[in-house]
């Protein structure tokens, strides 16, 4: 039990400032980098301001009022003891206060102005949203599962997995699915939340009008490792978009050597086909995530490991060190075999 | 049969001692299972529902170990999402709602100026379904089969495909199950509150917490039957194969949340609801005067229990509704907060024309004030469309809602507890640890649920078990760690000065506050019959009024279980009726309930044989006895 308190809250205490680092992960609704997520924080912003003021107008009135009752208290000889003595005030019974209740209706009804005035900017938010200009957007699929995210640009004709593309500037409209429980998209930094929902489909729009990687999470809870089901989503100059989405769009290249070679059969055989696609071979499996480009990406395992070589291999050998519930089998393969796919896997660029 | 003239204290005749014995609990393991007074019953409600917040309050302390540092390899993933869900069900149903309707069992009839609740039979079954329901869902978590779905249980994730093994099962089932206590509790609490008021005792008379208690019920009388369809409907989709959340067979994921909801956010109400009646009982006797504009208090309340109902679908902003629909919901879930304005106003306008005398149980009134306050106004900002998008199921969210519940029922029951325990105990709690508990367990509910707003901004989700490094979120959960462990202690403290007063507590007396309202009347602890004479009532404030004539009820026989009845709204005497006595079968008849409906987890077919045993129980609990009708026939032959 000691050392678990140590191990918690001791040692994290002596590396506090580790927040530092928070300029790195950009997952935040207070740095938008989107039109959405913009104009969403404009109303955040009126609403705190708003909330704020009436706070501090109420705590300074109870303030007032606990003062001028302790002082009217002292006068009419309360004692410190544990005993209230003092008679109690019932000149209220036989006549109506009426200044009292007039104050009571006064304070009511400028409470009320107030919630109107957030009703009003709500509304007027929702059609700002609505109304933002949508022609020429760029169409994606993206579809939850549990724990990853699957991405398809239907007009380029890209199918990739847990990483999203986005241009700087143009809209992007997202429509949603899930294969098996309710997930939610949630790119803070560009905009709100949407569910994905079994046997429906909604949709979401967002702006990205800064270049940079912004982090998305799942924000419904969705079984064991709804923790770890993060979406790095990547907004680039236009040019530099179609690109990739050029790129993205190409089948794997044939294997250039016998390594490749094995590993393409290794990875036929040992049954990744049955889940997995390559494009441009036998792999056609849907189960998993689409790997036809996956040295390309930066993360592995939907967001959680640094795509390299010594992850890949660890994923490969057991994913369930790294993540309890997800739906890949461990593969202890051979060392010969296991390394040929490797090379093979990282010749997917 | 003739009566002596003067009778000493240990006369069989003095009426005092006729009353203990007739209405007392019979001795022994037999006679306690049988018991049936109200006091009983509600002090049992009260150890078991505080037992239940101990036990969840452990379950959040492993969470926030788990949550303390980044990575952290602490508790995995299947044993967090275990501990999330059993807090929220622990918190919620084993502890939030039977709390407010203990305290309600407990004091309604002393506020009310009667000797029981109606049915205390059926409440004393009502708490034995409880304990039974709760401690079963305890003992399941404690074997590894606890609920991991989340207290929400959204499908498809808590269908058969998602979740197979037994876990949401008996999650579902013991919901049902203890929400039909919570339903008998409703029932007791309207019929008493109704019915058996002191004589003069107008509904313009009745002290606000009765008011409070009976919005309350009326909520949780229309809110539970919507959680239970729901959990049933759960159940049978995944024991016999109905589709009624299956979106691939007809069904709707959907139709879940808009059921769970329309109980979910009235649950809110009727958690805080009871607390509002405690705050304005508090801040009337603490400032010397009656609460200001009674009327608009009343009207406040019954506005809020209407509303709650109004308001579910602002916790499904996300799921993509219609714009219009949206706009609806945002509107009437900003409308509630004006009835909160009329409250809050009342009670400033008391305190600010009143005479203070500052004790602890106003400092929590006081805390509830500003920790309410920020959580109604950050549940304003839920209550908008586009911010919700933004805050929705992030650590803002956690944080509102411990704001809302913590600060609208947990700092108005300590309070309460504070405030009512000279009446429980006979003895004072001392002031001294009062003041260090309050000011621990205010500082740590700050430390620990304040800077959740900001992370929960800074796009931290709720219910993940774990976070990277690097995200900005490390600080915040580390000092939201140390904040629950402050909490912890603030409850310790709690406990030892309750413990601790038991014995060595200045002795109280009847109205150790000079408080107003009927239950100071009756001596501390309050003897089995609570009053030895019946009270008549002539305002709102009977301690504080001068009492006019007649100022007691006559002609009630205090040889027998007998109290008075009153017409609803003038309680105006209507007649005078006989109570059941203390019976085991109550008890018998849970244990059978139980049965049923842990075997029908196991075996539908439960449903078919395991009425047998309920029945026959049940069938016992009802046959007329021969000590009843002998009280009956004594009614009858004496004038």
């Amino acid at each position: 039990m000691f050392r678990l308190v140590l191990s918690t809250v001791v040692l994290p205490l002596a590396c506090l400032p580790s927040g530092a680092a928070a300029q790195a992960v950009q997952q935040s609704a207070l740095r938008p980098a989107g039109v959405q997520a913009a104009t969403i924080f404009s109303l955040w912003n009126f609403t705190l301001a708003l909330c704020a003021a009436v706070f501090a107008a109420i705590v300074l009135a109870l303030c007032v009022a606990l003062w001028r009752a302790h002082k009217a208290g002292r006068a009419a000889g309360a004692s410190p003891g544990l005993a209230p003595d003092l008679a109690p005030d019932l000149a209220s019974l036989q006549q109506p206060e009426r200044r009292v209740h007039r104050a009571v209706l006064w304070g009511t009804a400028i409470a009320t102005v107030g919630l109107v005035m957030l009703l009003v900017a709500d509304v007027w938010t929702g059609r700002m949203l609505a109304r933002l200009p949508m022609n020429e957007a760029v169409k994606v699929e993206l579809t939850g599962h549990q724990f990853w995210w699957e991405v398809r640009y239907p007009e380029e004709g890209v199918t990739t997995a847990n990483e999203l593309h986005v241009p700087v500037g143009r809209p992007v409209v997202v429509t949603l699915k899930s294969r098996d429980v309710i997930h939610t998209l949630w790119v803070p930094n560009l905009a709100g939340k949407r569910d994905m929902i079994p046997g429906r489909t909604t949709t979401i729009a967002l702006r990205a009008d800064q270049p940079g990687v912004y982090r998305a999470q799942c924000a419904e809870f969705c079984g064991l490792q709804h923790a770890l089901m993060a979406l790095p989503v990547t907004a680039v100059a236009p040019a530099q978009f179609a690109r990739w989405t050029q790129a993205r769009g190409k089948v794997a290249p044939e294997p250039a050597t016998d390594s490749r070679r094995l590993g393409r059969d290794v990875f036929v055989r040992a049954a990744c086909a049955a889940c997995h696609t390559v494009a441009g071979t036998m792999a056609n499996g849907t189960l998993g995530p689409d790997l036809t480009h996956l040295a390309s990406r930066p993360t592995l395992a939907a967001g959680m490991l640094p795509n390299d070589r010594a992850n890949l291999q660890a994923w490969i050998v057991d994913p369930h060190r790294f993540k309890l519930g997800a739906n890949m089998p461990p593969s202890p393969l051979p060392a010969r075999d296991m390394h040929a796919l490797l090379d093979y896997l990282e010749s997917l660029e | 049969m003739s009566r002596p003239e003067i009778a000493g204290p240990a006369s069989p005749a003095d009426p005092a001692e006729v009353l203990e014995q007739t209405w007392r609990d019979p001795p022994g393991l037999w006679g306690r299972l049988s018991a049936v007074n109200h006091k009983t019953i509600a002090a049992r409600f009260l150890y078991a529902a505080f037992a239940f917040f101990v036990l969840g309050g452990i379950l959040a302390l492993l969470m926030r170990l788990q949550l303390a540092r980044p990575d952290s390899r602490l508790i995995g993933p299947d044993l967090y999402n275990q501990l999330f869900t059993m807090h929220g069900t622990t918190m919620m149903f084993l502890f939030a709602v039977p709390v407010m309707q203990a305290i309600g069992i407990w004091l309604l009839p002393l506020m009310l100026g009667t000797r029981t609740v109606a049915f205390p039979r059926m409440n004393a079954f009502a708490f034995w379904i409880f304990l039974f329901g709760g401690v079963m869902l305890f003992a399941a978590f404690l074997i590894g089969m606890g609920p991991d779905a989340g207290w929400f249980a959204y499908v498809p994730l808590a269908n058969a495909d998602y979740s197979p093994g037994k876990r949401i099962d008996i999650w579902a089932q013991m919901i049902t199950f203890t929400e039909t206590a919570a339903l008998m509790e409703a029932i007791v609490i309207i019929v008493t509150i109704f019915k058996m008021r002191a004589p003069g005792m107008t509904l313009d008379r009745m002290p606000l917490f009765a008011w409070a208690m009976l919005v309350t019920s009326f909520i949780v009388l229309f809110a539970m039957p919507a959680v239970m369809l729901a959990s049933t409907a759960l159940i049978t989709d995944r024991l016999v194969d109905t589709h009624f959340y299956d979106p691939e067979l007809g069904g709707d994921a959907l139709l879940w949340q808009h059921l769970f909801w329309f109980f979910g956010h009235p649950e809110v109400y009727l958690i805080f609801i009871p607390p509002l009646g405690v705050i304005s009982a508090i801040i009337a006797t603490f400032s010397r005067r009656p609460m200001v504009g009674y009327r608009a208090m009343v009207l406040s309340l019954i506005a809020t229990g209407f509303l709650s109902f109004g308001l579910w679908v602002h916790h499904m902003f996300a799921t993509s509704l219609p714009e219009l629909g949206k706009t609806f919901f945002t509107a009437a879930s900003l409308m509630i907060a004006i009835p909160t304005a009329v409250q809050i106003f009342c009670w400033l306008a008391t305190l600010w024309t009143g005479r203070l005398v500052l004790r602890t149980p106003l400092l929590f009134v006081l805390a509830f004030f500003v920790i309410l306050l920020a959580g109604g106004l950050t549940g304003l900002m839920l209550a908008s469309v586009s911010l919700d998008t933004q805050l929705h199921d992030t650590y803002f969210v956690v944080a509102h809602l411990h704001y809302v519940l913590m600060g609208g029922a947990v700092f108005p029951l300590f309070g309460a507890f504070y405030y009512w325990y000279p009446k429980f105990t006979g003895r004072m709690m001392s002031e001294k640890l009062g003041k260090w508990q309050f000011w621990l367990f205010f500082t740590g509910f700050n430390v620990t649920f304040f800077p959740m707003h900001i992370v929960g901004l800074e796009g931290m989700p709720r219910r993940v078990y774990t976070y990277p490094d690097g995200m900005g979120w490390n600080t915040i959960n580390l000092g939201a760690t140390i904040g629950a462990f402050m909490i912890a202690t603030s409850v310790l403290l709690f406990i030892v000065n309750a413990w601790r007063s038991r014995r060595r507590g200045a002795l109280a007396g009847a109205d150790p506050w000079g408080a107003g309202t009927l239950e100071w009347r009756a001596a501390s602890p309050p003897p089995a019959a609570n009053f030895d004479v019946l009270p008549v009532v002539h305002g709102r404030y009977p301690l504080w009024q001068p009492a006019a004539l007649p100022d007691r009820v006559a002609g009630i026989d205090p040889g027998l279980r007998e109290v008075l009845l009153t017409s609803v709204t003038a309680a105006e005497p209507d007649h005078r009726m006989l109570m059941p006595s203390p019976s085991p079968w109550p008890f018998v008849t849970a244990l059978a309930t139980t049965v049923f409906f842990v075997a029908s987890i196991f075996t539908p077919w439960a449903v078919v044989w395991a009425t047998l045993p309920v029945a026959i129980t049940a069938t016992l609990w009802f046959w007329p006895r021969r000590s009843e009708s002998e009280q009956r026939h004594q009614r009858e032959v004496r004038p």
